[in-house]
């Protein structure tokens, strides 16, 4: 029967596949080949460059500095949303105060907080980014931040935010934070609830507190939930282009303090019509994110811990 | 470890699997636009349709033929669609003729495909962000030659051609080479936007000169209120001002050198110095709401009808938008260019562009019919019912004569009159927005904030606009100087 066997698994798969091929891979092919000419975009022909779109990406320093700015999301938005995720995790399923009957436990409310943390991910990015820019507001009646810190006697730390050079990227990545921390909260708290409770018994009895508890227990047993997250995370740094096109100053400013790379092959494809240019781009991306995701993966490799 | 870590990258993968789409749509939407580009290759060899003539008169120029259809695609934006909608009225009682009416945003999407197959509408309102290409469109021979309509004897007066009442910058505005084929039905006006009101209880009066505007934004300061305004999240709405001032003092010869991006154009017109060193001024003396940085359009348009602010660089459109939060007393009202040294243009200069740009389809099925429409909406009843409907003015000459007026649009209004020849027109944000919003915005966002010298912005501004020169892959057009 393996004939009939194949015959029946051909017939469920060919259609996704069919769909995959015409609608994923097919487009993947076709970026390539539209990075090689001068489309515009607006008419049917296009003529055959070469690589020039790619020689152009090399020189262009508003590409560059677009990656700049990716790069340096990349180093801190995962490290700050990983780490506050973890703590929130250990704190809710393990930091508590011991109780009667349960070796370990969560904090006092811990199930409201967990709720409340995994709030934004149920809140459309757009609509994310539109309450943040609003808080952001610079105006020290209406806008939310800014009000709040006058209230509380703070005037000397009202800015304009998103409007303000040095820091308007950072204010877009704490919304980054913002946003996915509750996520990992979830994530890491599942992870958690399948280590034995038994591990942690005896190391309380051997009397470690929480903080040993948390690296020597938690963390190495957690981590291929926090390697896998990671690169996710990365991946979201690499692209913030929701965040940055709703959120930012000028699309990218103040004076492109904030413009990233998919922003770039927005408003090439776009604005200035250049789909063939916007294509190399989008290769450059992939690249780039193909490289961080490669490297992450090999070197946060760790021997696996049993249990 | 245990099975909760492939549960978790189980329920991880799927959401890398939406990213993943939703990036790979990015690249599928230009493939796809690849592909039925393609697709729509033929078809534009269709015979001119039989053009139905009905009897010219007096009453109908153009010689419309009654009871035949008429097909208009109308931009519904800002300004709606309403307006259109009651000259098609019109149009139906006098030549008892259907007439099918579409409101739309997505005027070249819809469009793109059924005038590459033959069957365009009659008349269009090709506006808005994604609209046609008219200089493609013109040069393709699709575009009636509206002369016919200039030469037609206009509806009010039939001793007046169309031609003599509306304006001449319309004229000038809708020509491709020589044939006038686009007809720019509305009149934006750009300005210094204040509240009379205010300036009254104050006994402020709007300054004349570069130096009485700075003078009075000191005196305007020590009552506690900022001089200015501006939404520095689209910093362009501060080049409304900046360019046309440079305009009026420079000369128009001078900015058509800017406009066409020749070497050096503004570097070696001194007028850009003596603007962008009053701008300078004003910010270094603080004279801009603080956080302005950070506002968007309607923000700081509230922060001004709050009067947190007395004056803001806009548009005639501000007083349809900001309606909402407008107090009845307000006066909202438009100020035109100020004087500086050895200006080239007069006191009172303006700047004015045609907007809305209508079209008529010259291989549409009754492209009389649509002329004819036009003619309708160029009427002092239309373009009266334009003003008094979206309170935005009409290319038609006085026209509101003797209507109450809203007061912006009566302020816009009293300002055109009092500009008379010396309407300006710039094309720089209009042909190259990715120099004028991005490049020079990010600049001017910068020189507003006091972190950038005046001499450093026309630096970089004039290196902006050269790589846009040299770049190859940006389309140039060029306008006579």
């Amino acid at each position: 029967m393996q004939h009939g066997k194949y015959r029946f698994i051909v017939g469920f798969l060919a259609l996704p596949l069919i769909i995959y091929g015409v609608f994923v891979l097919s487009p993947f092919v076709q970026a390539f080949q539209i990075s090689l000419t001068d489309w515009s975009g607006l008419v049917g022909t296009a003529n055959f460059i070469g690589l020039d779109n790619f020689e152009r990406l090399w020189e262009s320093d508003d590409f560059w500095n677009a990656l700049r700015h990716n790069v340096y999301m990349l180093a801190l938005v995962p490290v700050v949303t990983l780490g506050l995720g973890l703590f929130f995790a250990f704190m809710l399923n393990v930091g508590g105060r011991r109780k009667k009957n349960e070796v370990v436990t969560g904090v006092t409310g811990s199930k409201f907080y967990k709720f409340v943390f995994f709030f934004p991910q149920v809140i459309s990015i757009t609509i994310v980014a539109v309450i943040w820019f609003n808080i952001y507001n610079p105006d020290p009646n209406d806008g939310m931040l800014n009000s709040l810190l006058g209230t509380v006697g703070l005037d000397s730390l009202q800015n304009s935010w998103l409007g303000e050079k040095s820091i308007a990227l950072w204010c877009i990545s704490a919304v980054m934070v913002w946003g996915h921390v509750g996520f990992y909260v979830v994530l890491f708290s599942a992870a958690m609830a399948s280590i034995p409770r038994d591990i942690y018994e005896a190391a309380l009895l051997d009397g470690a507190n929480r903080f040993h508890t948390f690296f020597k227990i938690t963390l190495p047993l957690l981590w291929d939930a926090v390697q896998t997250g990671w690169v996710y995370m990365g991946i979201i740094a690499l692209d913030a282009f929701a965040l940055v096109q709703i959120m930012s100053v000028n699309n990218g400013g103040p004076d492109g303090a904030t413009d990233v790379m998919p922003l770039r092959l927005y408003v090439t494809a776009f604005r200035d019509s250049q789909f063939g240019y916007a294509s190399a781009m989008g290769i450059a991306m992939l690249i780039v994110t193909m490289t961080f995701a490669l490297l992450t993966m090999r070197f946060a490799r760790r021997e696996r811990v049993e249990f | 470890m245990g099975s909760t870590s492939a549960h978790n990258n189980e329920g991880l993968g799927r959401r890398n699997l939406i990213k993943r789409s939703a990036a790979l749509g990015l690249i599928t939407v230009p493939t796809m636009g690849f592909l039925s580009a393609c697709a729509t290759g033929g078809g534009t060899e269709e015979k001119p349709a039989a053009k139905e003539t009905g009897t010219v008169s007096a009453k109908n120029p153009l010689g419309v033929k009654n009871g035949v259809a008429l097909e208009a695609f109308i931009f519904k934006g800002g300004l709606g669609d309403q307006y259109a909608k009651d000259a098609e009225a019109d149009y139906k009682t006098t030549y008892q003729a259907e007439v099918k009416h579409t409101g739309t945003q997505e005027v070249g999407p819809k469009l793109t495909p059924r005038f590459a197959g033959g069957t365009p509408p009659d008349v269009i309102d090709n506006s808005g962000a994604n609209h046609l290409d008219m200089n493609k469109l013109s040069s393709q021979g699709q575009l009636q030659d509206l002369g016919v309509l200039l030469d037609a004897a206009s509806l009010d007066d039939p001793n007046k051609k169309v031609r003599d009442v509306i304006h001449p910058s319309t004229l000038e505005k809708g020509k491709h080479g020589d044939k006038f084929d686009v007809l720019y039905y509305a009149f934006t006006i750009y300005g210094t936007w204040y509240s009379q009101k205010l300036l009254e209880d104050k006994g402020w009066a709007y300054p004349k000169t570069l130096d009485e505007m700075v003078k009075l934004c000191g005196d305007i300061k020590k009552e506690g209120i900022a001089p200015w305004t501006y939404a520095g999240k689209y910093p362009y709405y501060v080049h409304f001002n900046l360019f046309a001032q440079i305009a009026k003092i420079g000369g128009m010869p001078a900015w058509v050198e800017i406009d066409n991006l020749e070497p050096n154009a503004w570097t070696k017109n001194d007028a850009v110095k003596e603007v962008i060193e009053h701008y300078e001024e004003l910010a270094a003396k603080k004279y801009f709401l603080e956080g302005s940085e950070g506002l968007t359009h309607i923000q700081s348009q509230t922060s001004w009808t709050k009067n947190k602010a007395v004056f803001i660089p806009n548009g005639s459109w501000v007083e349809n938008e900001a309606a909402p939060t407008t107090p009845k007393d307000f006066g909202m009202s438009v100020g035109a260019l100020l004087d500086g040294t050895g200006d080239k243009l007069p006191s009172g200069t303006l700047r004015g562009e045609p907007s809305e740009p209508y079209i008529v389809s010259a291989k549409g099925k009754n492209p009389l019919g649509g002329m004819e429409l036009l003619r309708i909406m160029l009427s002092k009843k239309h373009a009266q019912n334009f003003a008094t409907k979206v309170k935005s003015l009409t290319c038609v000459v006085d026209a509101t004569e003797g209507m109450t007026l809203s007061p912006g649009l009566a302020s816009a209004s009293a300002a055109v009159k009092a500009a008379g020849d010396n309407l300006i027109s710039l094309q720089l944000q209009e042909w190259y927005p990715a120099l004028t919003d991005e490049k020079i915005g990010g600049l001017t966002g910068q020189l507003l904030t006091g972190d950038l010298k005046a001499s450093e912005w026309i630096k970089k501004t004039q290196a902006e606009a050269d790589k846009v020169a040299q770049d190859s892959s940006v389309t140039k057009f060029k306008r006579a100087g």
